[in-house]
């Protein structure tokens, strides 16, 4: 196992910039689940 | 533990999301009572034919504009398959099954409901438009299973 | 650390064992999913008054519980003596006495299907009644899968013994918190078989409590779609950032997902009841909101797979908001495939929150839209991520390498795979919402028009899976060639190391008496009042019926 305690402080500053495509990426498909969801809610409340 | 910003960000925002679709259905659910179907009422699936108000099935009218549809399912029919009921009308849709399990949809409506032996289960909608819509078993019963299905009509009040 | 490069010959023949069982259950069972998509399109019927049902059945055991499991015990076995060693003698017998439990039982369930004695579908519902053999030759499936399990935690325990103190391997934990996972779950289904369903079927009772009998069912039907899923995660997490060259995102943060995962799949199999009679509606509410917890390791997935991609990327000097996605590999089908896999687990993933919205589901019960999304989760995010592990896997295990070819077919396949199932899943969720029912033959209801508007769809379906069935021919292709033709040498297991930047890993995630206590008690919680409601409020039981 190799010890990693103390090269946490390292990369904190360019590490958020870094991963901003991850960032766009996951809500990108946030927005589809809840665009999913709601279409079919008002298909529900249509249905009523 | 550790756990990067934009983790912590990406989390709140979808846990959020979570609870705001539980909040939208619970609301729904408990404060407006569109439950999903769960009658609690039991019955002895061998006497369906002796109990009422399965031992009469049909559309009954229980008040100003409010029935009751008691139908029975069996392999491979439901009992009755021919239904009319006028434009309006509330209605309380009661299903019971003599042998397996079934299945009761009313196509393009929210009426899906599964139908146990040893169960009624129940439904209420109000028909607000005219038109003509299949009903069918969705839970696979036998071989017949895809044959077994039902007409309802909904007419303008006489 | 024993951990060894190479899997050893005796326990890699153990896991090819495995593995050969389930592409042979992917072919038979692939053929009987061509024969349905062609019926229901209208315009073919089954010679020789075969039963339609009888092919669903076959399908659905075949695919769901046959390749699935004897894949990931395959996979599960040869990931354990990578990452913790080479399995002791007696681990190891107990395997292959696991897997000659399973394929006996697997035999025996095939037959009595096949000879129309259980044509009672994957989710054998009494009072529909089977052939006793059937019900035996599943619990023999389920006891051999335990006894593999055992073997696995055994083997675990070793290697706890022998580094005290010390984090267990990744893929290890992974293993055993799957079986783990497995074992709680398959209680269920052990309960229904030998308490109710066997010796019904067997005469010795009469009558059976259904209610009862579905929520044994479901208790286990929801947990076992994780136990599909997590072996596709452990892929996920510890392969694929190898395969590309990069890093394990986060150590802990894959435990914490495995250990979410583990203590909110099993106390949700209401979401599968949602509309059905003799549960009350609140107990029904409480485990949609449970159903929506195990949501949020899938979340947490999402992120750590999109940051190893992205952190690989930027390594290899990509820029801009989405460079990085051009630095992936993907002429490499290891990679290629369960890429893909991982997309459709999004469209997916949306279709699974609303099955499991309480009273929405009222709009998709039982219909095939279900059936799209399951073929969305299962046969493609969790198969694709298989295929893409075979890739790699088999040829370790067999001696042998990939050639160009080979690897140039299994990216067609991937191609050809996600064609098909975009059109045979896209339209089953359309035709869904128009109310198509699921586990249906071709009907037009009495000329209904509502009918009638799915035709087009169910023929896009057919369309979908004849493409599917070409991948199904493919796949097998390069699996006989990597089994046995290909030419001889040396495949890398691959394994990931962990990102420098990552912590190190709390030990807490081995307290498994605080896991298993917590998964335990919430399972009491969502199940115990209903259940006992169920049995005191009991209807008369029911006989068996035998209506095919």
């Amino acid at each position: 196992m190799p010890q990693l305690t103390d090269k946490k402080t390292k990369v904190k500053t360019e590490e958020h910039s870094s991963l901003k495509g991850t960032l766009a990426s996951v809500f990108l498909l946030g927005f589809f689940l809840i665009f999913t969801w709601v279409g079919v809610y008002f298909l529900f409340l249509d249905r009523l | 533990m550790h756990m990067h910003k934009y983790e912590k960000i990406w989390l709140f925002f979808g846990i959020g999301s979570l609870f705001l679709f539980l909040t939208i259905v619970g609301v729904s659910a408990f404060a407006q009572g569109n439950q999903p179907p769960s009658c609690l009422t039991t019955i002895d699936p061998e006497k369906v034919d002796q109990t009422p108000p399965f031992n009469k099935p049909g559309l009954v009218k229980t008040g100003d504009n409010e029935y009751q549809l008691n139908i029975v399912a069996s392999a491979f029919a439901y009992t009755p398959n021919q239904i009319e009921i006028p434009k309006g009308a509330k209605v309380t849709i009661n299903v019971t099954t003599k042998d397996v399990i079934h299945g009761f949809e009313m196509v393009g409506t929210n009426v899906n409901m599964m139908v146990e032996p040893g169960y009624v289960n129940s439904f209420t909608k109000t028909f607000n438009e005219t038109g003509e819509f299949t009903i069918l078993c969705n839970e696979y019963c036998g071989t017949g299973h895809h044959l077994m299905t039902a007409k309802v009509k909904v007419v303008d009040k006489q | 650390m024993n951990e060894t490069m190479k899997v050893d010959r005796r326990d890699a023949k153990l896991a090819m064992a495995h593995i050969y069982v389930a592409f042979i259950a992917l072919a038979l069972g692939g053929l009987a999913g061509l024969l349905q998509v062609l019926v229901r399109s209208g315009k073919f019927t089954l010679p020789a008054n075969i039963n339609y049902y009888t092919i669903l059945t076959t399908h659905g055991v075949l695919l769901g519980l046959v390749l699935t499991t004897f894949f990931i015990i395959g996979f599960q076995f040869a990931a354990v003596s990578r990452t913790a060693g080479t399995l002791s003698d007696k681990a190891r017998t107990t395997g292959w006495l696991g897997f000659w439990v399973m394929t006996i039982g697997t035999a025996l369930t095939a037959f009595y299907i096949l000879i129309g004695e259980a044509s009672v579908l994957y989710t054998f519902y009494a009072p529909l009644q089977a052939h006793p053999g059937f019900y035996i030759g599943l619990t023999l499936v389920v006891v051999g899968s335990w006894l593999s399990g055992f073997a696995m935690f055994a083997h675990y325990a070793k290697w706890k013994k022998a580094n005290p103190g010390k984090t267990s391997p990744l893929l290890t934990f992974m293993s055993v918190v799957n079986m783990i996972l497995w074992l709680v779950c398959s209680l269920g289904v052990a309960a229904t078989v030998l308490i109710q369903l066997l010796p019904w079927s067997l005469g010795f009772v009469e009558r059976i409590n259904i209610l009862v009998s579905r929520t044994l069912f479901w208790y286990f039907g929801h947990p076992l779609v994780y136990f599909w899923l997590l072996p596709a995660y452990m892929i996920w997490y510890v392969v694929i950032p190898k395969i590309i060259g990069g890093k394990i995102f986060s150590d802990s943060l894959a435990r914490l997902s495995f250990i979410l995962f583990l203590i909110f799949s099993i106390p949700v199999g209401f979401h599968h009841q949602l509309v059905e009679p003799g549960i009350d509606p609140a107990w029904k509410y409480l485990q949609v909101v449970l159903t929506f917890m195990v949501v949020i390791p899938s979340l947490m997935t999402a992120f750590s797979m999109f940051a190893t991609f992205e952190m690989y990327g930027r390594s290899k000097g990509a820029a801009g908001l989405f460079g990085w996605l051009r630095k992936l590999p993907w002429g490499d089908a290891r990679f290629f495939a369960p890429f893909v896999g991982m997309l459709f687990f999004i469209p997916a993933g949306a279709g699974g929150l609303i099955n499991a919205s309480h009273q929405l589901n009222q709009v998709v019960h039982n219909t095939i839209w279900v059936t799209g999304h399951f073929h969305l989760t299962l046969a493609t995010t969790v198969v694709l991520t298989f295929f893409g592990a075979a890739y790699w896997l088999i040829p370790h295990l067999t001696g042998r390498v990939m050639t160009k070819t080979m690897n140039r077919l299994a990216i067609v396949q991937t191609v050809v795979w996600a064609v098909g199932m975009l059109f045979m899943s896209g339209s089953m969720h359309f035709a869904g919402l128009l109310g198509a029912p699921r586990r249906s033959a071709f009907s037009t209801y009495g000329n209904s028009p509502q009918a009638l508007e799915w035709i087009p769809y169910q023929i896009a379906q057919a369309i979908g899976g004849t493409i599917l069935f070409i991948g199904i021919i493919l796949v097998l292709i390069i699996v006989t060639n990597l089994a046995f033709f290909a030419p001889k040498g040396e495949t890398e297991f691959p394994v990931g190391e962990v990102a420098e930047t990552a912590e190190r890993t709390p030990l807490v995630f081995e307290n498994w008496k605080l896991w298993i206590g917590i998964t335990v008690a919430l399972i009491l919680i969502a199940y115990t009042i209903p259940f006992i409601d169920m049995i005191q409020n009991a209807p008369p039981g029911s006989k068996g019926y035998k209506l095919w």
